[in-house]
């Protein structure tokens, strides 16, 4: 009996010990990455002040946090962050719908998704770049333009990878639909569909960031308001302080909006 | 005599590609009683599967005919239940979900269907498991929620594709007894293929034996055992099991030479 609770006690402290490891671990992760940051500003703004970088070229982090409190007072930069990330937020819902209506009905037509194929690929290895002089003929500027450049950048490799991921159920499975008495219907409903969810968000972590960098290209070419119109007009007025804010800003929103997708999939994991 | 449920008449069955046509059955034809339990052996490849998928209707054979004798007189396709080898269990669904998934598609979830769902649940030891998921449960408990789900749509005939060959050797003799009293005590007509000689001895009244692809019907046995319990491990110990086991193994034997 008394054996027996020492072991215990030690198992439990070994058990203890592992658990501490485990989080030690864990925190030096998370510090060294926070000294890695901290780093970088030190010495981003030490080469500053010493003269050894230019700051008018390089800007420096005291500067940034000047000319953010600048913008923020005297630019409304809030609209323009509200602007890129509304445009960013509406590409990414249209490449996530459009996404998904075109990989249905490739899935549901064999024929039609061998025929589409060759077309697919080449738009989606297309730099879409390219596209976005053509857009701003067709569409003008604004927030069309732009939406239309973030959707353009996302779609394709969108519906393929949706499509694909469709097509990665067991056969099996879709033969068990059907001994059942079910249709193609319900093979898409049953199995498909919930058998993709890994795949669907996935890919929406995917699009969410390509939608950020074509509504940043639409700002470039066709717009007075966003972030990117920011960085191009910072440039032109040799603004650098105003450019590299923007840039920063464009990190946290990026880190934000995935950060967003993930707490989706941590909520669903699991289930499926 | 009792009549019989399924008249096969010189059924042919060939795959196609651009290379060959294969043929996979030639001229098959047998016939299966009501409440009879029939399997169906062969060498690996000889197109077992695809007679089940022309028999369920997933396939439509290239020559030949199905003739079904509804006990009501009516002409109408009989309900067919078909079990797969594996049971593709839906791990996004909890295991009473699964077993419902037949009803839902055919919009028959009415109270008396879903419980007697529950009712067969409760009669398979499946009941305290409901709400969780598949993964939660052993090899054995997966394969009889996977005949749940078949016979909740209440079929007239069962086809069971290998269905124990994914489960371990002592599982798979359980199952096998498990399912095989479910399938007696409901009184369903049922076709089982096979690969495993003592399991068609065990558990069936009659061994169809198919020749190598392409497939003919090779010999019908009827299986008679003297200790003919219900329970099919005490089917082993009969004195006749040996001879059958023989017979079969002979009439196969000369197949794979």
């Amino acid at each position: 009996m008394k054996k027996n609770k020492t072991r215990t006690a030690v198992e439990l402290s070994r058990q203890e010990a592992y658990v501490q490891g485990r989080k030690r671990y864990k925190r030096r992760i998370t510090s060294m990455r926070a000294v890695i940051f901290f780093l970088f500003l030190a010495l981003w703004q030490s080469a500053a002040s010493t003269g050894l970088i230019d700051s008018f070229f390089f800007s420096s982090p005291v500067q940034v946090i000047q000319c953010f409190w600048e913008l923020l007072t005297e630019k409304s930069l809030l609209t323009h962050i509200g602007i890129t990330l509304f445009e960013t937020l509406a590409s990414f819902l249209l490449v996530f719908l459009t996404g998904m209506v075109c990989a249905t009905l490739l899935w549901f037509s064999s024929g039609f998704s061998e025929v589409a194929e060759p077309y697919l690929v080449i738009l989606n290895s297309l730099p879409k770049s390219a596209l976005a002089p053509l857009f701003i003929v067709w569409l003008g500027t604004g927030t069309v333009t732009i939406i239309t450049a973030g959707i353009s950048v996302a779609v394709f490799g969108s519906i393929i990878s949706l499509y694909t991921g469709f097509s990665q159920v067991e056969p099996e499975k879709i033969t068990l639909i059907y001994t059942l008495g079910g249709t193609k219907r319900d093979a898409f409903q049953k199995v498909v569909l919930p058998n993709s969810i890994p795949v669907i968000l996935s890919t929406m972590k995917v699009n969410i960031g390509l939608a950020l960098v074509g509504v940043v290209i639409g700002e470039f070419l066709a717009a007075r308001r966003g972030l990117g119109y920011l960085i191009i007009y910072g440039s032109q007025v040799f603004q650098m302080h105003m450019v590299i804010t923007s840039i920063i800003l464009l990190c946290l929103i990026a880190m934000g909006l995935y950060l967003l997708i993930q707490q989706m999939e941590r909520r669903l994991a699991g289930r499926f | 005599m009792p009549e019989s449920l399924l008249q096969l008449k010189n059924i042919s069955y060939s795959y196609h590609n651009l290379q060959a046509e294969t043929p996979a059955l030639s001229r098959i034809s047998f016939h299966i009683d009501v409440g009879e339990f029939v399997a169906i052996v062969g060498p690996s490849g000889c197109g077992k599967s695809t007679l089940l998928s022309i028999i369920a209707g997933l396939l439509s054979p290239e020559e030949g005919t199905i003739i079904f004798h509804n006990p009501d007189g009516s002409l109408h396709y009989p309900k067919i239940g078909y079990m797969l080898q594996r049971d593709h269990l839906f791990e996004w669904r909890t295991v009473y979900q699964n077993a419902i998934l037949g009803l839902e598609i055919n919009h028959m979830l009415t109270p008396e269907n879903t419980e007697y769902v529950l009712s067969l649940m409760r009669d398979y030891d499946l009941y305290k498991f409901k709400d969780q998921r598949p993964s939660e449960l052993s090899g054995g408990m997966k394969q009889r929620a996977a005949l749940i789900r078949t016979l909740a749509l209440n079929p007239q005939l069962l086809l069971l594709d290998e269905p124990f060959s994914a489960l371990d050797y002592q599982t798979r003799l359980t199952v096998s007894a498990d399912i095989c009293h479910i399938i007696r005590k409901s009184g369903k007509t049922a076709l089982l293929i096979t690969h495993d000689l003592s399991e068609a001895i065990s558990l069936a009244d009659r061994v169809i034996i198919l020749s190598k692809r392409p497939a003919t019907v090779k010999r019908e046995l009827p299986i008679r055992l003297s200790l003919s319990g219900d329970s099919p491990l005490a089917a082993r110990n009969a004195p006749e099991f040996q001879d059958y086991f023989n017979l079969l193994w002979e009439a196969l034997s000369d197949e794979k030479k």
